[in-house]
């Protein structure tokens, strides 16, 4: 079998939450052993879970996405049991050090001479702190590459803030352009293009960063404010402004090009929906074919896609009442033999059951020694020669200890034993902590 | 001039509408050498979509188009007939990469796909983006962004209970597919460098949404684990205290303040004495109704006397994870991204000079450069098809036949 894109790129990954480990997770998947750096001491806000040991009754409170454990268990180990950091952690390797302490800053130092990329998105000064640096890293590995994902940067009055993708994406503007168009935005809810945006960005900036590096012996560093990357998704709504000076609001579910209909429309069942986008004539034709050409759709106000536009409201409550006497996926597979963009509003187990992301091999079978079998959402990408596979499932933390200090550092079995006694090695974290 | 990343690659852009050209603008931002191949006529169908300097719908004018084509040069090509088909394959064996954003049917059916295209050029890295794949049974299905969204991210999660799901602003699906699709090119481009051999690469939008981290994943392995369903859950009603979106004395803050956060919102509301009960801390505060009414009847107040402004730096002093909801002039005035130049000023003949948006990430060695704005339609026709033989009289019977 081919060698994978990034085998032999080495990432030492500082990452938390989601922003960081979605661009890890991405070098994993195209062949980089990426090397999680925990520590049994101290808990990552928000990323092995929640809490790192919930009660049953606090994962009953959370959403799914963060306290849907393996049956409703914390387990043993719930660290190693959420699916929101499970599902960001394949294909890793995890070790565990204490920073806290200066042997553990030996052994970081160990670790960068052994990698090629250092990746971290932190707020600002807790790198500082630790006094991880650019400058420290090149000094021990002249050529690596050092990537830095802070909410809003490493310099400016706003390095030190904290946010989660929801609040950068506020403060970029994203949630004043998204919601219902007569609600305020109280009536919205949390999404997170801004980890999505650096997650894929910061892996794109790395593939750039290496082949400069392969070009011209040089590594460098990369700063990739999670605020400023994610501005460039919604350069319509910037570029409306810096043209006109017009500032945009909501727009629901329509967009900005003329399109009508353009809406979640009811379809029959229980709270389900089917998405209809219509922009050209020919879609038109296409739809009023599907409903069985109704009397309504021949009035001169729907004529053509200006009027149809202008008058979206009144077509979207007539289009409403033929989607709400089909089900979903009914309408869905009837406006599409009509050529009319059109999709059910899908859930976690529509997607399950669905017979073209089943039959692509989308989800993928694995057995996690603490979760269980089930199976995991898989690849973005499909590659003819270097296709990606599941090497690893989700990393246990401290699982890939024996590996990265005796194999990748080379450390004795004495000197390990030692670096144990010193607290540095485990997979558990320190009883008080939650 | 200082080195770009990505100089000496060589990209044929076969890309149209967002995700392609968003793919395509970071390898052109970066230092590639992208030839955008438009059609003949209207050219990309992005040209013709808004917004629009001074609101005039003209195809040089388009404030989107302007955006994703920083740094690309122009030809336009008929794919359709046969000569159009040749200078194409003329062009591919001197690019490492090609990007096409097309319905799958599309190249095939002008007898340009990978297969085709790697016997001319074994190092070719091929990436074509397309709404459901290149196989299965939606490969042909027509989709937009609100359709790919609400079959492949959590649409079904947002919004209030009782009312349609919401989609995102804008159209950033596609450009979360085009920003996948780059890094994996990239990782091709190397591969292909490594092993002297290229390949296809599929890249379906729906499952960059499937796989995405923006909560779809997580939401599909929770079900795997535990057969929960994610619902809507809108607002400050998402199950913790002090998280979601408030309105405060001149807008909307947002606020991530539950669980193990808490403590650091009792910081930030300066430690009243009525949150010294232990009770606030316990797990389940955010589901008791009466407990959020009580949280609330000093929360809400306390927000309406303090603009975002003072929200967000009382809140960070306090670690509190929040933010103020800014519209677009805000943002444009904020001075943390004045302050850092965020904002890049770019020349161009139709609009003069206006403000983009600026690098998505800073490289030291190679930062990103604007070496040119959007090119013109075909406006490269010349240097481009000169570069691979052709001579003037030659392109000016190609223009005749609608080739070029």
């Amino acid at each position: 079998m081919a060698k994978l894109p990034l085998e032999g790129i080495r990432v030492l990954d500082f990452c938390v939450v989601w922003a960081g480990p979605f661009a890890t997770q991405i070098l994993a998947d195209l062949g980089a052993e990426v090397v999680k750096v925990e520590n049994v001491h101290f808990v990552q806000p928000l990323t092995r879970g929640f809490w790192i040991r919930p009660t049953k009754a606090q994962l009953e409170g959370l959403v799914p996405m963060i306290g849907g454990y393996p049956d409703l268990e914390p387990g043993q180990r719930p660290w190693n049991r959420c699916p929101s950091f499970n599902n960001l952690f394949r294909n890793k390797y995890s070790m565990t050090v204490d920073l806290r302490i200066p042997s553990g800053m030996e052994i970081l130092k160990r670790l960068i001479k052994e990698c090629d990329v250092f990746y971290e998105n932190n707020v600002t000064e807790t790198m500082d702190k630790l006094g991880i640096s650019y400058e420290m890293l090149k000094e021990i590995k002249p050529d690596i590459i050092m990537v830095r994902v802070p909410a809003y940067g490493s310099t400016g009055p706003y390095k030190n803030y904290r946010a989660l993708g929801v609040h950068l994406e506020s403060a970029i503007g994203h949630s004043m352009i998204r919601g219902y168009r007569d609600s305020d935005p109280t009536t919205n809810s949390a999404i997170y293009m801004g980890d999505y945006a650096a997650g894929a960005q910061g892996a794109f900036a790395v593939t750039a960063a290496l082949h400069y590096r392969k070009r011209t012996g040089k590594g460098q560093l990369i700063e990739l404010s999670q605020a400023e990357n994610a501005i460039s998704f919604l350069a319509e709504s910037v570029m409306d402004y810096t043209l006109n000076r017009r500032v945009q609001g909501p727009l629901g579910n329509r967009n900005n090009f003329g399109s009508a209909p353009c809406g979640a429309f009811p379809a029959k069942g229980d709270n389900d929906w089917i998405n209809i986008t219509v922009s050209t004539d020919a879609e038109w034709e296409g739809l009023c074919r599907a409903m069985g050409d109704p009397d309504w759709a021949k009035e001169e106000m729907f004529s053509d896609q200006f009027s149809r536009w202008q008058n979206a409201d009144e077509l979207e409550e007539h289009l409403g009442e033929w989607t709400s006497q089909h089900e979903k996926y009914e309408a869905f597979h009837i406006l599409q033999e009509h050529g009319v963009p059109a999709g059910p509003v899908m859930h976690a187990r529509d997607c399950y059951t669905d017979p073209h992301i089943r039959e692509r091999g989308f989800f993928k079978r694995l057995t996690h020694p603490e979760a269980g079998t089930h199976d995991y959402p898989g690849f973005m990408f499909t590659m003819s020669r270097t296709p990606p596979v599941m090497r690893q499932v989700p990393c246990l933390m401290g699982e890939h200890n024996e590996y990265v200090y005796k194999q990748v550092l080379k450390v004795s079995d004495e000197e390990y034993a030692e670096i144990e006694r010193e607290g540095h090695i485990g997979m558990d974290y320190d009883p008080e902590l939650v | 001039m200082l080195d770009q990343a990505l100089e000496g690659v060589t990209v044929l852009d076969l890309t149209h509408y967002i995700a392609g050209p968003h793919c395509t603008k970071l390898l052109a931002d970066y230092g590639a050498d992208v030839i955008k191949v438009e059609r003949t006529g209207g050219g990309d169908p992005a040209r013709h979509l808004g917004p629009f300097y001074e609101d005039d719908p003209h195809h040089e004018k388009s404030g989107l188009f302007l955006h994703l084509n920083t740094n690309k040069r122009s030809v336009t090509l008929n794919l359709k007939v046969t000569s159009g088909q040749f200078i194409l394959k003329e062009l591919v064996k001197e690019a490492d990469i090609l990007v096409d954003n097309f319905s799958p049917r599309v190249m095939p059916g002008w007898g340009l796909d990978y297969p085709v295209l790697s016997k001319i050029n074994p190092m070719l890295v091929m990436t074509s983006i397309s709404n459901f794949g290149q196989t299965g049974p939606y490969r042909d299905y027509k989709a937009s962004e609100l359709v790919l969204f609400g079959m492949g991210g959590e649409m079904h999660s947002i919004g209030m209970e009782g009312r349609e799901p919401l989609k995102q602003g804008g159209n950033v699906v596609q450009y979360e597919a085009g920003a996948v699709a780059a890094g994996v090119t990239m990782a091709a481009f190397l591969a292909a460098d490594r092993d002297g051999q290229g390949q296809y690469i599929d890249i379906p939008i729906l499952e960059t949404q499937l796989g995405g981290v923006d909560r779809r994943h997580a939401a599909l392995l929770a079900y795997q684990y535990s057969g929960q369903i994610s619902t809507q859950q809108a607002g400050w009603l998402s199950g913790a205290l002090a998280s979601g979106t408030f309105p405060c004395q001149d807008g909307y803050v947002e606020i991530a303040g539950g669980g193990p956060l808490f403590p650091r919102v009792i910081k930030m509301l300066g430690a009243p004495a009525f949150l010294n009960d232990p009770k606030w801390l316990e797990p389940g505060t955010g589901s008791n109704p009466e407990m959020v009414e009580e949280f609330n009847t000093f929360f809400l107040p306390w927000l309406l006397e303090r603009t975002m402004q003072q929200v967000w730096e009382v809140g960070q002093r306090a670690r509190v994870l929040c933010g103020p909801l800014y519209n677009t002039a805000d943002l444009l005035k904020d001075p943390h991204f004045t302050g850092r130049d965020f904002w890049s000023g770019i020349e161009h003949p139709f609009t003069g000079s206006i403000d983009y948006p600026g690098p998505p990430f800073r490289m030291s060695e190679t930062p990103r450069q604007i070496r040119r704005s959007a090119p013109l339609l075909g406006e490269h026709n010349e240097e481009v098809y000169g570069h691979i033989g052709y001579s003037k009289d030659d392109l000016v019977r190609l223009r005749e036949r609608d080739v070029i």
